[in-house]
């Protein structure tokens, strides 16, 4: 046997990777079938993609009015619904953190926001659209439960990080579970938690302008009469204005982060 | 003598003003937001009532619906959010590419790869969805599309991300030895991003799974479409299967892929 075929191979063919590449192509071929898309529907699609962009232009902003109504109760919704959210969350989080709550609480409250998080928000406002009723108040419950549930996971994850050194000092001195807390546990955790806080607030943003489409209040419901009634025009406004909103969001809140630093 | 007996802050005066500042709008937006949003007292008043009589019109579950109407837009709904993902990666992957400063050396593209992701994000899977369908009609092929089109951006950024982070090392040996551009990709780069690519999938694999579960309200195919109905026609027993096996789904998704993730990182 010569030397060369003893040497090892300097970049050998790595089989496993191939067989996955191999095994997600077919699967794809087979969902496709099992999809019915085929290449007939796909290319009218496309012609019909030509069409439909031709008529979104230009962007219709003659019904700026009815725009910023819209615009304006998805900002309010996004607000209240963060601002309770969070505040549900703090204690939330504090009684899922497995270093500081008892056990037992601790797993069931885990669960609690779990289940919180599990269900797609637009599926919670449609819950709360057919519960109580058409409107804003439907979405702010809607995504109150989901920031709620997303906020509280990641509060416990921070204190569950925390070190437990200052937290014992601060027992040892005698003090209270409250004193704990707030000398204790939150000045490792506060910056985190701002930074969480903004993070669900520019998301709430962005979900907020879409729980209208289930009718629970904001720009959403406008965005999809127009859809309806295939003023295509006016859905690029709105989609255009979302766009900005969502932007404009992330620059402020990029800013404030920087500030709190 | 009093020079030692300053009182020391953490931050200067101006710092102060603009955090007091920056708390006080805070507070200001959301008191305008309470006191301008528009809330019906009577709603508001009888929710609880509301509730309650719903979550007693979902007891028990109709668990007789499961087969085969919702089994069938199940196994749709996951088809739609796999083929989604796999869509997906076959556009982010080159925008990827283009959009890392450190594999194309021309900032134009950078920016112009950038801008197509930034965009594939901001639109809501749910309005992909509406989008696609006014294009291909109802069904699976519009929800696919939506979900791909927007994971592409998520995806993309990550990958970007990832593949600017990588040491410049390796792709300098492979160059130096004269490999073409691919192989310097291939070998160089993919070793280095192959656990964050992986991540990456797995990822907005569940992601998609859950988003890919109310796509149908609009449509786009999948269980959302069971549900839809079923909350139409007020079959609450109905609905809370339909939830029931979203929750389900959902659940075991995030299972396998945090296995998964242990697995091959």
């Amino acid at each position: 046997m010569s030397a060369s075929t003893l040497r090892r191979r300097a970049f050998p063919a790595n089989w496993s990777a191939r067989a996955t590449a191999f095994g997600l192509m077919l699967y794809a071929i087979y969902a496709f079938g099992q999809l019915d898309i085929t290449w007939a529907r796909l290319s009218v699609g496309f012609g019909e993609a030509g069409r439909f962009l031709a008529r979104m232009w230009p962007p219709n902003f003659s019904r700026a009015e009815l725009l910023i109504e819209g615009m304006l109760e998805s900002l309010q919704i996004a607000v209240i619904s963060s601002a309770l959210g969070i505040l549900l969350a703090l204690p939330l989080g504090l009684m899922a953190a497995r270093n500081l709550a008892p056990l037992p609480l601790a797993v069931a409250t885990r669960g609690f926001v779990a289940f919180c998080r599990s269900l797609h928000y637009v599926i919670v406002a449609i819950l709360f659209v057919k519960a109580i009723g058409f409107g804003a108040l439907a979405g702010v419950a809607a995504l109150t439960i989901a920031s709620m549930g997303f906020v509280a996971k990641l509060f416990a994850e921070a204190i569950e990080e925390i070190s437990m050194k200052q937290v014992e000092a601060i027992r040892a001195t005698g003090a209270g579970f409250g004193a704990v807390l707030v000398y204790g546990v939150l000045p490792q955790v506060a910056s985190r938690f701002i930074g969480f806080s903004l993070y669900q607030l520019d998301s709430n943003l962005r979900n907020s302008t879409l729980v209208g489409i289930v009718g629970a209040g904001g720009i959403g419901g406008t965005l999809f009469a127009a859809f309806k009634r295939f003023d295509y025009d006016f859905v690029v406004a709105i989609l255009l204005s979302i766009i900005a909103l969502i932007f404009i969001a992330e620059l402020i809140s990029g800013r404030i982060r920087a500030l709190l630093r | 003598m009093n020079a030692l007996m300053r009182e020391w802050q953490r931050f200067t005066p101006m710092e102060r003003f603009t955090r007091w500042a920056v708390y006080f709008a805070l507070v200001v937006t959301l008191v305008w937001a309470v006191r301008n949003v528009e809330i019906i007292p009577e709603f508001l008043i009888d929710a609880p009532e509301q509730m309650v009589d719903l979550l007693v019109r979902m007891w028990p579950p109709d668990l007789g619906h499961y087969h085969p109407a919702v089994h069938h837009a199940l196994v749709e709904t996951l088809h739609i959010a796999s083929l989604g993902t796999l869509f997906a990666f076959i556009f982010a992957v080159p925008l990827a590419l283009l959009a890392a400063r450190n594999i194309c050396p021309y900032p134009g593209v950078n920016a112009f790869a950038q801008l197509l992701l930034v965009t594939s994000r901001s639109v809501n899977s749910l309005v992909w969805a509406l989008i696609f369908v006014a294009i291909f009609g109802p069904g699976a092929a519009a929800g696919t599309f939506a979900i791909a089109f927007r994971s592409i951006g998520f995806v993309g950024k990550l990958l970007a991300e990832a593949l600017e982070e990588i040491a410049p090392g390796p792709l300098e040996a492979l160059e130096a030895t004269g490999a073409p551009k691919g192989h310097v990709l291939l070998k160089g780069a993919w070793p280095q991003i192959a656990a964050a690519f992986w991540g990456v999938a797995l990822f907005r694999w569940d992601i998609n799974i859950r988003e890919s579960a109310v796509l149908g309200l609009v449509g786009a195919g999948g269980i959302g479409v069971v549900l839809d109905d079923a909350i139409n026609f007020f079959q609450w027993d109905r609905v809370a299967t339909i939830l029931l096996t979203i929750l389900v789904v959902v659940v075991v998704a995030e299972i396998i892929v945090t296995r998964l993730r242990a697995k091959l990182i």
